[in-house]
């Protein structure tokens, strides 16, 4: 480069000096205003796999009486963080997690009403079951619980303390134990089985999702909801529905300082009712709602249980879950032992 | 250096750049672009895309200058002046990486968010700053900290500050002196500052998640945006969308030259032969001054 | 610290300047880190003391500064190696490898983590398998840390006055003397500011690790994937306490090295 620097160096720093200010103001301009429609805004702040059905949900929504006009602002994350970030003051009307424990944070910041499970579902959206992801054809012929923990056989499922998917397989498997007429005994030790065979315990849902299709591990635990999405982006691989199962049940509420209760009211009616429990169900939900669920033709297990069953969460929660003294922990610590070196 | 030694080093340098960089990066914009453009495009063009890549570029342009002014006050307060707490400012300034992103985000929602320690202060003044842009533009620049002062100190340390004392005691202001012998010798070292700054803010994901609480079309970065591609298995999306990151990156390292090696500055090569880096001759101070800005 | 500061610059008359700069440092840094504290002392010493003796908390501790020094290390030597070839050195395509080192740093951590697990993964199209192993650790910190080892030597590098190691090698000095003798001595600094750096990103990096790491706990579970789990089990005060020993640890390595690399300065006419 053969030109003086110094006329370089001067428009630099003209560049520089002069030029931020107005872009900076330009672009500030272009971002949207809070947008002030005729039915308001509702902000819906949930986990991340509903996304896409929201979109669908959403527009069906505007379709109807109750729900012209509304404009949606929507943040989707996991369900843990997203809680956190409402109880830190994340504006929301209408808040979906992913288990009721996320949905608990805001009851005890005063967020959501202590009643918001007193409904006709009992405060859930929607359902899913645990499943078996595994490769394409099911090469290693994995069907059962037992299957998993056979010696050829890598498990991928995410970290139990950071994962709320996690905590909904592990307690599938222990529950699945028991219904088999196990101890809770031997359902610990298969707990303990089980985690001994993962190969990845990945930060979220999502990353384990990714970490088995990267090709690590030969079954991943996943909600059937997760898994039947993958299936429909064309991801090559099969779902397996265990014999066992938990009954995976997704809360939802409006927020005590909802800017626009009327229009979130209106939403989350129109989320539990048929037509909205349909296009749930077309997006691979299971519907709460048993009349609307018989119209699909979702895999039926030999037993289904709900986490009720085993307690409740607040009860598994501080019992399994809780971090260096919990049953999980100490299960992890006495493999890590084990393989830990030096 | 014996010319023996430049094919082996080339081999290793080369290698080890293939591997851990020109390969990764390759992979990005092939995945990308697996598909087609149009593909891609369609990915990065959507709305809640397009006003990603516009909250981006805002966070960079206020967040990148801000550092960089800090950046270059605290080397120039570090390379001259010795002062009990030095280290401390020193260590202090690169600290923010020792912190894991999410922590960093959750620290400043612990300190400015509505129940943190100013969020009443804030609420009271209608300040927002958690869940809103000032608060994803802190987070970018705490996380992106000390990557000027990290090349500018270095250098200033290196050449000293004798041309400088000189230019003041012949009369220039001090602010004169920084901009016409200070500034040239630090230019690569600064551009390469602000090129790594502004990378850093462009891939910065753990803090601004927390801090900015991922409102799509609101406070969605590009950096989020991509995220959300991942977990609704869009990948196209977020490869397009990392490719845009990258090319802003190539093009603010371009504009600032910090690709080209080049000449030393000037006043160097006219130096008296001197094995002594900390000796600058004087009468060179004079003809800098008088001459038009040259380095 | 404030008043030496002051004191230092009086004679400069230039008060305004620090101000500003500690009011920045204050509002981004300070704060911040005094939050984290306190968050951690908030049930007291015993409970801190607690948190971070807990198993796994030691395990991914250790794990997480064995493999930062490795990396901060080897990256160091990189680094000059790269910087070297690239200052000194003249290739078909230098720009463009020259353009493309800063690259790993803006891409977000999960597309690092992604394209890694892609590349030298189980489907490794070079049969390069790094994945669930501490290996993969070593190289998810080495691809996010080599631009600053590179560009933290480079600068200083390319300002080095060749005169020296001409005259040192024409007195009959062989290149490992001029190496040792001339050149270290000078990029020594720059390389520890780089390693400085590197060791302290490496110890709080988080996405780009997670997925080629396989995050097993006690076995490749760095401290950031234990802190968030914490924060996801609404431990915030056991997270805040291990980040308090990572950023105690990275101000020991920080000032260690700082203090070395004013040795180096020692002889500069400052």
């Amino acid at each position: 480069m053969k030109h003086s620097p110094a006329p370089r160096t001067h428009l630099k720093w003209r560049l520089l000096a002069a030029g931020i200010l107005p872009v900076s103001l330009v672009l500030g301009a272009l971002l949207p205003a809070s947008a002030s429609a005729a039915g308001g805004t509702v902000s819906l702040v949930a986990y991340s796999t509903p996304k896409p059905a929201y979109a669908a949900l959403i527009k069906a929504f505007n379709a109807t009486k109750a729900g012209a006009g509304v404009t949606f602002s929507q943040s989707f994350g996991a369900s843990g963080s997203q809680a956190t970030a409402v109880a830190s003051g994340l504006p929301a009307d209408v808040v979906n997690f992913s288990l009721t424990p996320d949905m608990d944070k805001l009851v005890k910041a005063g967020i959501v009403s202590s009643s918001w499970d007193k409904g006709p579902t009992a405060g859930m959206v929607t359902n899913s079951i645990v499943s078996f992801v595994v490769r394409k054809g099911n090469p290693k012929k994995i069907k059962t619980w037992a299957d998993l923990v056979k010696s050829n056989v890598k498990i991928i499922t995410p970290n139990p303390f950071s994962s709320g998917s996690a905590k909904w397989n592990l307690m599938a498997a222990y529950g699945a134990q028991l219904s088999l007429g196990k101890s809770k005994a031997q359902a610990t030790a298969y707990l303990t089985q089980l985690l001994s065979h993962t190969a990845a315990q990945p930060s979220s849902a999502s990353n384990a999702l990714q970490t088995f299709l990267g090709g690590e591990g030969d079954v991943l635990l996943a909600y059937e909801d997760d898994a039947l999405y993958a299936q429909r982006q064309g991801e090559p691989i099969t779902i397996i529905t265990p014999p066992q199962t938990i009954l995976i049940q997704n809360p939802i509420a409006v927020t005590t300082n909802s800017s626009n209760a009327s229009s979130a009211k209106a939403f989350v009616a129109y989320l539990l009712s048929p037509a909205g429990q349909k296009l749930w169900g077309q997006q691979g939900y299971r519907p709460v709602l048993p009349k609307v669920a018989a119209q699909f033709k979702f895999p039926t297990p030999k037993k289904v249980f709900t986490i009720a069953s085993l307690g409740g969460w607040t009860k598994v929660n501080t019992a399994f879950f809780t971090p260096s003294t919990g049953i999980v922990a100490k299960i992890e610590q006495g493999l890590g032992v084990s393989t830990a070196s030096g | 250096m014996k010319s023996r030694w430049r094919l082996p080093l080339r081999i290793v340098a080369l290698g080890y750049l293939a591997l851990l960089v020109v390969i990764p990066v390759g992979s990005v914009f092939y995945r990308a672009f697996q598909h087609g453009f149009i593909a891609a495009w369609d990915a990065v063009t959507t709305p809640d895309a397009v006003h990603a890549l516009w909250l981006t570029l805002l966070v960079v342009l206020i967040a990148v200058p801000l550092n960089t002014v800090f950046g270059v006050g605290v080397s120039l307060i570090l390379a001259r002046h010795r002062f009990r707490g030095a280290w401390l400012l020193d260590a202090f300034v690169d600290l923010p990486l020792a912190i894991s992103p999410v922590v960093v985000g959750l620290a400043l929602v612990l300190v400015y968010g509505k129940t943190g320690w100013f969020g009443n202060w804030l609420a009271a003044h209608g300040i927002e700053i958690i869940f809103s842009f000032p608060g994803i533009v802190m987070a970018s620049a705490t996380v992106a900290l000390p990557y000027v002062v990290r090349e500018v100190l270095p250098v200033l340390q290196e050449i000293g500050t004798d041309q400088e004392q000189a230019a003041t005691t012949l009369g220039a202001s001090s602010f004169t002196a920084f901009r016409r012998i200070t500034l040239p010798s630090i230019r690569r070292s600064l551009a390469y500052g602000v090129t790594l700054t502004t990378a850093r803010v462009l891939g910065e994901f753990g803090a601004v998640v927390v801090v900015s609480g991922a409102i799509a079309g609101r406070t969605q970065t590009l950096t989020l945006f991509i995220q959300d591609s991942i977990d609704n298995l869009n990948p196209v999306g977020a490869y397009a969308g990392a490719v845009i990151l990258a090319i802003i990156a190539l093009v603010v390292l371009t504009v600032l030259g910090a690709d080209r090696e080049g000449r030393k500055a000037k006043w160097r090569s006219r130096s008296d032969q001197s094995p002594s880096d900390s000796e600058m001759p004087l009468p060179s101070t004079t003809s800098v001054l008088m001459s038009p800005m040259d380095h | 610290m404030r008043r030496s500061l002051r004191g230092a610059l009086r004679p400069a008359a230039k008060a305004t300047g620090p101000t500003l700069i500690v009011t920045y440092l204050s509002l981004l840094v300070l704060l911040p880190i005094a939050a984290i504290l306190s968050k951690s002392f908030e049930n007291g010493l015993g409970s801190f003391w607690t948190a971070v003796t807990q198993p796994e908390a030691r395990a991914a501790l250790k794990l997480t500064l064995i493999c930062s020094l490795l990396v901060a290390a080897f990256n160091s030597v990189a680094g000059l190696v790269i910087a070297w070839v690239l200052v000194r050195d003249d290739f078909p395509g230098k720009r463009v490898v020259s353009a493309v080192i800063d690259l790993p740093f803006a891409l977000p951590t999960i597309v690092a983590g992604l394209t890694l697990l892609s590349l030298y993964g189980p489907n490794s199209p070079f049969g390069i398998n790094v994945a669930d192993a501490r290996i993969g650790i070593v190289f998810a910190l080495a691809f996010v840390t080599l631009p600053f080892s590179v560009r933290s030597v480079q600068p200083v590098l390319a300002e080095l006055d060749r005169e020296t190691e001409d005259a040192a090698a024409s007195l009959g000095a062989s290149s490992s003397v001029v190496l040792r003798r001339v050149i270290l001595p000078s990029v020594a600094p720059a390389m520890l500011a780089g390693a400085g750096l590197a060791f302290a990103r490496a110890i709080g990096e988080f996405g780009s690790v997670v997925l080629i790491s396989g995050n097993l706990p006690f076995k490749t579970e760095v401290a950031s994937s234990w802190i968030y789990s914490l924060s996801q089990s609404d431990q915030l005060s056991a997270a805040a306490a291990v980040s308090t020993v990572l950023i105690l640890i990275a101000l020991i390595v920080l000032g260690a090295i700082g203090i070395v690399r004013r040795r180096f300065n020692v002889g500069e006419a400052v």
